[in-house]
């Protein structure tokens, strides 16, 4: 089975987050940046079916140079290959925008499976595997919390807040995943050398036939207009035990409508 | 020496190891007094930490030294010391003088399923009656054909009650002194071989610390390690390996107990105002911080000129006796800073404290460390 992972490099979602003032775009460069989190439980699935069935796992990123990092990184869990979009003129691309390259980029691959995470860290939105699917016409089987390969065709349980469903489609498809799908392995050592020498293949927009004022900032079809800061958290009301306690904290709870 | 994108990428893997596969199951070890070793080198191994400078031909992953330093500084952030000791002791105590001289019929059998975690080891030097003079120790093996037959006991030896073979250094002669020593693999299972107490220590109450007997103990002669008579040399060489894990490690151990207590000291608020905002806690920390900073250039230096094929003897012997002691005052201070929690047993700091002051004794005590380097000096 031929596996394509998408994988975006975000900031930490551990360390201090920012948007930068002048573009209201996430601010990469003073961030630490990582692999997506639940990119990284995209990649294990695709490793695990391709240790199952055979086949290939590629990974595909759209991001700047630096997204190299974070490349490098995704190869060191065992992937075979990578496909990096990179163009200057990708920067402050919407999810509309981003979904258009990507399944450009799809389109080179010949992929029996496209498997990502069912969010980004950093966006969000939660909407680019099923605009993928749109795009390719294709299946999108989404928020996976398992998935299981059947010759060509997949079954994954949907994970809702209830409960699961149960969703099946036959290849090629999209499947998004959640963290509770597996447990991602960590690279050793040999992973690590063994992924400096995998392929890693650049292709920028012309490349892939999109026009500039497609994407970027030039065709997003949404812009952040401005942002600002959190506000810090408020003290919040303490309650001390004078024999009422728990009439306040279920009054609390009514007025707050959590009951 | 600069520390390169691989060995940041290595060092997010040993963290991920440590933080996923050690840290949440030690204080269940800490409480059993003993970990389970052959689990653990398995997860360690599949990771590629038990064979890092080793020739791949024996599973090794024919890195350099330096990756060995990344490792043994992560391991200081392992929160019981014992483990840290564990793998240490695997990979750069036991072992090394096997991979350098050992034959190779004894590396694919010995030094193989010990890279590959299958084989727990231990390196078994001290004896009730000798510990830093070496050169007295009475371990005997007398060879009777093709074999070894050796007698004697051997204690606090760690990984001991685990342990698969032993890495074992024993009278051969009758030279005497410094010579006519050798070092032999014995496996554990071999008849006359048994394990006698297991020590309940001060710290590293999860690592096993063990008394081993041998009576009568016969291996192959073939299972010595390089010449026959060379034992003390070859143990000295390993001991300097040895000397510089324990030097990588402490220089781990302290960075992370000190990253928590400026976090502590920041949070707890004395007086008003956090305790971060004390003139005397801030500089005492900060001069601690440097001085680990130091060591830690120390430990580069070393791994630096070890890397070029230097004898680094003096400088590994700095580094274990600067830790030693630098440990002993960071754990003091962590300790302090916290106050009464710090003293709780719930609290890291406790456990820290216990368990680093044997840098200042295993491998050789500081005492021993200024012996070595006074005769370096040419003082007698
Ligand atoms: C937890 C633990 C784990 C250990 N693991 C191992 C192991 O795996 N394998 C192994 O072989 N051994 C192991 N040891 C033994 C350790 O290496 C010895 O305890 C150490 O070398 C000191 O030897 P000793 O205990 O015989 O002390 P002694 O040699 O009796 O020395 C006692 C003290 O005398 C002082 N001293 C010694 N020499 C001099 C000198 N020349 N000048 C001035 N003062 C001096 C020092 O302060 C020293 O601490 C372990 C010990 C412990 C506690």
């Amino acid at each position: 089975m031929n596996i394509v992972v998408l994988v975006k490099q975000v900031p930490d979602s551990g360390a201090e987050r920012n948007l930068t003032s002048d573009d209201n775009t996430v601010d990469r460069g003073s961030a630490n940046n990582v692999i997506n989190e639940m990119d990284e439980y995209a990649i294990e699935e695709a490793l695990k079916i391709k240790e199952a069935h055979g086949g290939e796992v590629t990974i595909l990123t759209m991001g700047p140079d630096r997204a190299t990092e974070s490349i490098r990184k995704a190869l060191s869990m065992g992937p075979d290959a990578a496909v990096h979009v990179v163009d200057d003129a990708l920067a402050g691309s919407c999810a509309v925008a981003t979904s258009k390259v990507l399944a450009a980029a799809l389109g080179t691959l010949n992929a029996d499976l496209i498997l990502c995470g069912a969010e980004s860290t950093d966006g969000r939105v939660q909407v680019l595997p099923h605009m993928l699917a749109e795009r390719l016409g294709v299946a999108a089987l989404t928020g996976a919390r398992k998935l299981t390969v059947d010759g060509a065709s997949l079954t994954a349980e949907r994970q809702t807040e209830e409960g699961y469903e149960v969703v099946s489609a036959a290849t090629p498809a999209v499947v998004s995943v959640w963290d509770t799908i597996n447990e991602p392995r960590y690279p050793s050592f040999k992973g690590i050398m063994a992924a400096k020498k995998k392929p890693v293949r650049t292709l920028s927009l012309a490349d892939l036939g999109v026009s500039a004022d497609e994407v970027g900032f030039a065709g997003a079809t949404s812009a952040v207009v401005e942002h600002s800061k959190r506000p810090p958290r408020s003290a919040g009301t303490k309650i001390t035990d004078e024999g009422t306690a728990g009439t306040q904290l279920v009054e609390y709870l009514v007025t707050e409508k959590f009951v | 020496m600069r520390l390169s994108e691989d060995h940041r990428a290595f060092r997010d893997t040993v963290r991920r190891f440590v933080d996923t596969e050690i840290n949440p199951h030690v204080d269940a070890w800490e409480a059993a007094g003993r970990a389970p070793l052959h689990t653990i080198f398995g997860k360690a191994a599949a990771v590629g930490l038990l064979g890092l400078e080793y020739d791949p031909a024996y599973g090794g992953e024919g890195a350099d030294h330096s990756f060995q330093l990344v490792a043994a500084e992560e391991y200081g952030r392992i929160h019981a010391a014992g483990v840290g000791m564990a793998l240490g002791v695997q990979a750069m105590m036991a072992t090394p003088s096997l991979h350098r001289y050992g034959s190779d019929e004894l590396k694919r059998r010995y030094l193989a399923p010990a890279v590959a975690g299958a084989a727990v080891t231990a390196i078994a030097v001290t004896e009730p009656d000798t510990g830093s003079d070496v050169a007295r120790l009475r371990t005997r093996a007398v060879r009777d054909g093709d074999d070894w037959v050796i007698t004697g006991r051997k204690v606090y030896i760690t990984n001991g009650a685990q342990a698969d073979w032993v890495c074992l250094l024993a009278r051969t002669s009758d030279e005497g002194g410094h010579r006519g020593m050798s070092q032999i693999v014995v496996p554990t299972g071999t008849p006359g071989f048994s394990v006698g107490r297991t020590f309940g220590k001060l710290g590293n109450r999860c690592s096993d610390t063990a008394e081993l007997i041998l009576d009568g103990v016969r291996v192959p002669v073939a299972n010595t390690i390089g010449a026959e008579g060379r034992g003390f040399q070859q143990q000295m060489e390993q001991f300097v390996v040895e000397r510089m894990f324990a030097a990588y490690t402490t220089a781990g151990q302290c960075a992370y107990a000190l990253e928590r207590t400026r976090a502590f000291v920041r949070d707890r608020t004395v007086f008003g105002r956090p305790l971060a905002e004390r003139q005397y806690v801030a500089f005492r920390l900060a001069e601690l911080q440097a001085a680990v900073d130091l060591l830690r250039s120390h430990n580069l230096a070393t791994c630096e000129a070890l890397m070029a094929g230097e004898d680094v003897t003096r400088m590994a012997t700095v580094a274990k006796l600067t830790a030693g002691r630098l440990v002993r005052e960071v754990a003091d201070w962590c300790l302090q800073f916290h106050g009464g929690t710090g003293y709780l047993e719930e609290t890291w700091t406790a456990r820290f404290l216990r368990d680093t002051r044997i840098t200042s004794i295993g491998a050789g005590a500081d005492e021993v460390m200024l012996q070595v380097l006074a005769r370096l000096d040419g003082l007698p």
